[in-house]
């Protein structure tokens, strides 16, 4: 089953210019190709610095793009603006990293969740809190979290509300930008489980940017890894975890720990072992 | 000993929280009121007013108070009372007027420039700097004469070129605001630039223009009854406050009540601008301050802990009994920490696990006393050897920390301070606290060790490199060679590597276990991540909401957990090595 391409990265160029206060190196991506089909999970992995994150700024608009071309669904919208861009956000959506920082603390999430389906303009309004309602139980929030604001939730629910944004247009694209990893591991676990349900619903697909490995196996179809702003290894993410071909991932593997201190000691004398880079 | 008992940290803590309520909420209130209730007289001044403000009463005149005249009269028998609540109606909506131009023009501004960027930004400035470079008086001045001594187009002036300072504001605070990722939110849905503008970012501007208004309120009032003073408002014979200081000042040696009261008037409207001004800053300040900002928990548990650990088994390093740590806030203490007790042996790696609010940080700093103001120890005691390290006197403490205990935190730039190369820093720390007898030499020599102990290439170059040309994982090496300094028995490290990439995770790893098996030192190792616990741990416990739910050898929590909650954080955990089933589609039910 071969499902038709959604997504269409080709030689994908992005540079920051090094210019006034900001003179930290910023990740800078050179030649990146990909193809992301309908309803499937790609994940971009890679350390700090390695460009991921860049990338899925590209793909929302919310960065320039110095060369190459970013296809949805067969047209260009690299270099899409204005109200063409905003059409857009019907298809793509976003779920960033920090649910502390992406929700507004001076909106209730009832506004916060208007928002979206005010601007598709497709729902009568008397319509939209019902969907609202809908979209909270749908991520699992109580009924009554759309009068109150995100300093009442914890990390893990701002992430749902977050995530309830993301979908409320039914998207055919969310790019999530380490979507878990202010989280902690059993809040991670459900934030995961619902990723999936979501997409079993929706049939969205998803452009998954993590550090971490193990959620890749255990969530992504295929994986990208990137070292410095190009592309080192792809492939089905179990293969690629399981038997890394490229030195770099290689050690992305061997580096992970894994919980189980037998299993751990043999993978850590297995890393000594490796070549240094 | 020098401990504040109970009753004096009670009265300096209310002393204190006393006079910031007075500051931060009574006084902007009174300021407000005496605000409101000025306008509100000046607005229905035809209503209140016992007389016309023109009326004369020449067999009257220079009158001191009477139940007539109760403010008395001026020179012309005119009741001072009247014409004060009649000439306040230019100054206050002067005032008005001027203010509404400096808030709307000045936010439009603003705004535009700093959400918009590029050209706009480009153009605004420009605009704004020649806007600042005009002399404003003598603008107003000009204004003046042309519109033919109006007021309000004087003071719509003012206002305009005021913005200019707003603007300016304004535009800084927008740019931080734009890298905010909850407008990048915005944009994702969707949003047009101009509903982002009206529903994000202004609603987080509103409290600073609040202020910017009421302090700029002040100045335009100035401004007004000034121009009253020279005549170039309010042509006479009509009333107005700053015409009224005028006209007393002619008579100050018949009537110096009438100057009093006209003066007096504007000096209390000018000082409570200010003070509302300082109080929305100071509200705002409280607001943006971190949550957990209550009351101080007094060392309640200090005098009744006891003294001696009771040591059993000379190898434990550290004994912690019915320890319990509390923090006040708003509405009453709350137990962060709930009568834990567990021991570190010598030359062991003790892990400390739990998710966010388990209280395995608050642990490790309270045994370095290293709490917030408004945390302390209420119950229990720990024990390093036979020495007790919490609760105890900050003196006390001064001798453990460095010397026994050494600590590393998440983020090593707590340890570092950006301005001073690595080598003066680490130099610094190994004279206090270093064995070492003196001479610059010797300390030099010990720091390039301390630097080769944590594996770092060219000791001799790092030296010389202030933290910001260091990478995370370097830096991370630099802040344990700092805790290494004093020789340390027990090494506490708060998640280490959690701001770390996994490849150097794996690295600074290695180098706890190796300074382990090199000096003997004990280490806890504070961690929400399973896989760490598994790399590097020998004993652990697992806390949960400020208890411990399970402890032991690593194998045993590992491979034999008891409680549920442990064995729920075992299968949350994400695993490389796992078999390619995908639990997390397993457990959809």
């Amino acid at each position: 089953m071969v499902e038709p391409t959604l997504v269409s990265v080709q030689n994908l160029a992005v540079e920051y210019r090094t210019g006034r206060l900001r003179r930290a190196p910023v990740g800078v991506i050179e030649d990146v190709s990909f193809d992301i089909a309908q309803g499937e999970t790609l994940a971009l992995v890679g350390e700090s610095g390695s460009g991921k994150t860049t990338i899925g700024k590209a793909m929302l608009g919310l960065t320039p793009v110095t060369a190459g071309r970013i296809l949805f669904n067969g047209s260009d919208i690299t270099h899409l603006r204005g109200a063409g861009r905003r059409a857009l956000a019907s298809d793509i959506q976003a779920v960033f990293q920090n649910p502390f920082g992406s929700l507004n603390p001076a909106l209730t999430i009832g506004r916060t969740l208007t928002e979206p389906l005010l601007v598709a303009g497709d729902l009568p309004k008397a319509e939209i809190s019902s969907r609202i309602g809908e979209l909270l139980w749908r991520v699992g929030l109580p009924g009554d979290a759309a009068s109150r604001y995100p300093g009442q939730f914890s990390g893990g629910q701002r992430q749902r509300v977050a995530i309830a944004r993301a979908v409320a247009r039914r998207p055919k694209l969310i790019v999530c930008d380490e979507p878990t990893s202010a989280l902690d591991v059993t809040t991670q676990a459900s934030a995961l489980e619902l990723l999936h349900e979501l997409q079993d619903d929706l049939g969205c697909a998803y452009l998954f940017i993590t550090h971490d490995l193990a959620v890749v196996k255990e969530f992504a179809d295929r994986v990208i890894v990137l070292e410095k702003g190009r592309i080192v290894e792809e492939g089905r993410s179990v293969d690629v975890c399981d038997h890394p071909a490229h030195p770099y991932t290689r050690r992305l593997v061997a580096s992970a720990p894994v919980p189980d201190p037998l299993l751990q000691r043999r993978r850590r004398e297995e890393r000594l072992a490796l070549p240094d880079l | 000993m020098t401990v504040p008992t109970t009753t004096e940290a009670l009265a300096v803590q209310s002393r204190s929280s006393w006079t910031r309520t007075v500051r931060h909420r009574i006084i902007p209130a009174i300021a407000l009121t005496v605000i409101v209730l000025v306008t509100a007289s000046v607005s229905v001044a035809p209503l209140l007013a016992p007389y016309p403000p023109l009326k004369q009463d020449l067999l009257n005149s220079l009158a001191g108070p009477s139940g007539a005249h109760l403010l008395g009269t001026d020179d012309l028998g005119r009741d001072i009372l009247s014409r004060l609540l009649w000439g306040g109606q230019p100054a206050l909506s002067g005032v008005a007027v001027a203010t509404s131009v400096f808030a709307v023009v000045g936010m439009t501004l603003g705004i535009l420039a700093g959400y918009l960027g590029a050209w706009t930004d480009r153009v605004i400035s420009a605009v704004l700097d020649i806007m600042l470079s005009v002399p404003g008086i003598i603008l107003i001045l000009a204004v003046l004469a042309i519109f033919n001594q109006n007021v309000f187009a004087a003071m719509f002036v003012l206002g305009l070129f005021a913005a200019a300072n707003l603007a300016r504001v304004i535009r800084g605070l927008c740019l931080a605001l734009r890298e905010e990722l909850f407008v990048d939110a915005a944009r994702v849905s969707g949003l047009t630039p101009f509903r982002i503008m009206s529903r994000h970012i202004l609603p987080a501007l509103t409290g600073q223009l609040l202020i910017q208004m009421s302090l700029f309120a002040g100045i335009a009032l100035g401004v007004q009854t000034g121009l009253g003073f020279l005549g170039l408002a309010t042509p006479a014979p009509n009333p107005s406050w700053g015409g009224m200081v005028g006209e007393a000042s002619q008579v100050i040696e018949q009537h110096p009540l009438f100057l009093l009261v006209s003066g007096g008037i504007i000096g209390i409207m000018s000082v409570a601008f200010g003070l509302l001004g300082d109080g929305l800053r100071d509200l705002e300040s409280d607001r943006r301050r971190i949550a957990g900002s209550g009351r101080p928990i007094p060392l309640s548990a200090l005098a009744s802990a006891e003294s001696d650990p009771h040591p059993a088994d000379p190898s434990v390093l550290l004994t912690v009994r019915d320890y319990s740590v509390a923090f006040g806030t708003s509405s009453g203490p709350r137990t962060v920490v709930d009568s834990i007790s567990f021991t570190v042996k010598e030359g062991e790696i003790f892990g400390l696990v739990g998710e966010s609010g388990s209280g395995k940080t608050v642990t490790a700093q309270s045994l370095l006393g290293l709490l917030s103001e408004n945390g302390g120890i209420v119950g229990g005691a720990a024990w390093l050897g036979s020495q007790r390290i919490s609760p105890a006197t900050d003196q006390e403490l001064r001798k453990v920390r460095g010397r026994e205990i050494g600590f590393v935190a998440q983020e090593p730039m707590v340890a570092l301070d950006p301005h001073y190369t690595i080598g003066s820093q680490l130099t610094e720390v190994v004279r206090t606290i270093g064995e070492v007898s003196s001479g610059t030499g010797a300390i030099r020599a010990r720091s390039l060790d301390l630097l080769r102990s944590v594996h770092l290439p060219a000791p001799e170059n790092i030296m010389r490199r202030y933290p910001h040309e260091l990478s995370g994982g370097m830096l991370q090496r630099v802040a344990i060679a700092l805790a290494l300094a004093g020789s340390p028995r027990l090494l506490i490290a708060d998640e280490p590597t959690t701001a770390l990439d996994v490849t150097v995770q794996a690295g600074i790893l290695d180098l706890l276990r190796s300074l382990r098996d090199e000096r003997g030192m004990a280490i806890i190792l504070v961690t929400h991540d399973l896989g760490v616990v598994a790399d590097i741990c020998d004993r652990a416990i697992v806390m949960q909401r400020g208890r411990i739910v399970e402890e032991g050898a690593v194998e045993a929590i590992f491979y034999a957990a008891k409680d549920p909650y442990t064995q729920q954080l075992l299968a949350s955990t994400p695993n490389i090595a796992r078999d390619a089933a995908d639990p997390g589609r397993d457990t959809d039910g």
